[in-house]
């Protein structure tokens, strides 16, 4: 076969993505720039800046953010632990973080309720133990920690992969030429490991930012995230000019993210596969 | 001392992942129906799942939409492979880039687009359409665990078995795909997966009286969570640990093998 009939295997896929990727993101463009009537607006994007909606960004913001740090900050001891097992238990280690999502993820969000509660399971153990009691569940607090629940294997995953890949070689070098642990960690193992770095941070800030089941499940019905407004536009309101608009500021925020991965890891060596 | 600290960490870290799953287990086995209180140890929401036609049939769709979603995507998804390895650096950035977008995009920006989609083009919402989402975003992660197999591999063992006699389609399951095979099989776990725990892309793009067990939960956490649906998971997740226990029991040069894998 040659290289032109080559090319033509990928016609279907790209038939697919063209119809299945790039035309859906047109009409949210579309939906987003035009009021009810067709003609051109700029009001669905700018409602962000409405009291209600801007309060629903900037605490998504806070609360993706927070999760993201609390995750690559729990996520890196841990990749370099699972970095000095034995090679042939790979794929195994992969397995168990990815091992939760086959049970269902409302569940085991749902489940937090039953851990969090005023006389959850948590709080029973900490009154055995005669200590204060923890009151977070419908508070942002639980919300973030829904985050990191969901999303900590994102962050993990990408870190490990980026940590295996390091040739020991290259650190044995290092204490060689009289760098001490910490040397090797700063000048070594984390720029070495940047590329994981930011996909872990793509990989959980985005979702995070974006989520509007964590926020329904575990911050009762009071809090709203930037998520639960858009979703309510489209399910409830069926105001999709609107949705779309606030959908756009969005995917200005996953923009920006895409460009400082891309300046990071230009190789494209980040990945959780 | 250290290593005694490391442990420590690694088991702190699982007791939070697994922590809410032993919790569901837990009250799968609770006679009381509210998740509040134990009432006691009980078989019986094992029983009555069996009897619960509306989860087992929700149980069916998840199943039958990860199975051909995911199988769908990596049949598209590795024939695409071969092509975007053949083509001129710049046009592979190209659908690489666009590639990338299901996957770096927030999944309720991909489940309104398709919504919007479906909605103008005058679909009829329902397994079809929870079909075609499903697809679109297991493709990417089957392109990106075949693409770096597919770009190591060397032409020329392709090129000697055509010298050989061989034909393309022989040439290519019998010197090409055993090569593949690793990142095609792990980009089909993946697909299956995400298929499997979706529950954003599919809330905007199924229809009315289709569920899946995800929206079923979702529109049950109003009303309350029926225990047979704690069975069900705990069910599902014993399943996927024998498995797993099993395949990582086997020799030592075949794990190495699947140590490849992802």
């Amino acid at each position: 076969m040659n290289k032109t009939k080559k090319k033509m295997l990928g016609i279907p896929y790209f038939a697919w993505s063209a119809i299945f990727i790039v035309v859906p993101l047109c009409m949210v463009f579309y939906y987003g720039l035009t009021d009810a009537g067709g003609a051109f607006t700029l009001e669905n994007i700018l409602s962000i800046a409405s009291p209600e909606h801007s309060k629903a960004l900037w605490l998504a913001l806070l609360l993706s953010l927070a999760a993201t740090v609390i995750c690559l900050l729990l996520a890196y001891p841990l990749a370099m632990i699972l970095n000095g097992k034995k090679k042939n238990q790979h794929s195994f280690i992969v397995l168990i973080f990815i091992l939760p999502m086959w049970m269902n993820f409302l569940l085991r969000t749902l489940a937090w309720q039953t851990l969090l509660e005023k006389t959850g399971v948590i709080n029973s153990i900490l009154s055995f133990w005669g200590l204060p009691s923890l009151n977070i569940i419908n508070t942002p607090y639980a919300i973030i920690l829904g985050m990191v629940y969901n999303f900590l294997p994102f962050m993990v995953l990408p870190i490990y992969n980026a940590l295996s890949k390091i040739d020991p070689d290259v650190i044995h070098a290092a204490r060689d030429l009289g760098a001490d642990s910490v040397q090797v960690f700063l000048r070594i193992t984390l720029p070495l490991t940047l590329p994981g770095i930011i996909s872990g941070i793509t990989m959980v800030f985005i979702p995070a930012l974006t989520t509007f089941v964590i926020s329904n499940l575990l911050g009762g019905s009071k809090i709203l995230l930037i998520g639960n407004v858009v979703e309510q536009e489209f399910t409830q309101a069926a105001n999709w000019h609107l949705g779309s608009g606030l959908s756009i500021v969005l995917m200005l925020f996953i923009l920006v993210n895409m460009v400082i991965s891309a300046v990071f890891d230009r190789e494209g060596e980040g990945s959780v596969l | 001392m250290k290593n005694a600290a490391k442990r420590i960490y690694v088991f702190l870290i699982f007791v939070f992942l697994y922590a809410p799953i032993a919790t569901l287990i837990v009250l799968s086995f609770n006679a009381s129906r509210t998740r509040a209180k134990w009432g006691g140890f009980t078989l019986k929401w094992y029983e009555a799942l069996f009897h619960n036609r509306d989860i087992l049939q929700a149980l069916f769709n998840t199943l039958l939409i990860a199975l051909i979603a995911s199988v769908t995507a990596t049949v598209i998804g590795t024939i695409a492979c071969i092509a975007i390895v053949n083509m001129k650096r710049r046009s592979r950035t190209f659908v690489m880039g666009i590639t990338n977008i299901p996957m770096l995009n927030a999944d309720i920006v991909t489940g309104i687009s398709l919504m919007l989609l479906f909605i103008s083009f005058g679909f009829r919402f329902g397994m079809g359409t929870i079909l075609l989402s499903h697809i679109t975003f297991c493709i990417p992660y089957v392109i990106l665990s075949v693409m770096p197999r597919m770009s190591h591999l060397n032409q020329s063992v392709y090129e000697a078995a055509l010298d050989l006699g061989a034909g393309p389609l022989y040439g290519f399951f019998r010197v090409v795909f055993p090569e593949l095979l690793p990142g095609i099989l792990s980009g089909l776990l993946m697909a299956f997966t995400m298929s499997l725990d979706d529950f954003i892309i599919t809330h905007f793009t199924k229809g009315a009286g289709v569920d899946t067990l995800s929206t079923k939960i979702y529109t049950e956490v109003k009303k309350g969570i029926k225990p047979e649906m704690y069975a069900l998971s705990a069910l599902i997740f014993i399943t996927v640990l024998v498995l797993l226990l099993l395949v990582n029991r086997a020799p030592d040069d075949n794990n190495n093998r699947k140590g490849s894998k992802l």
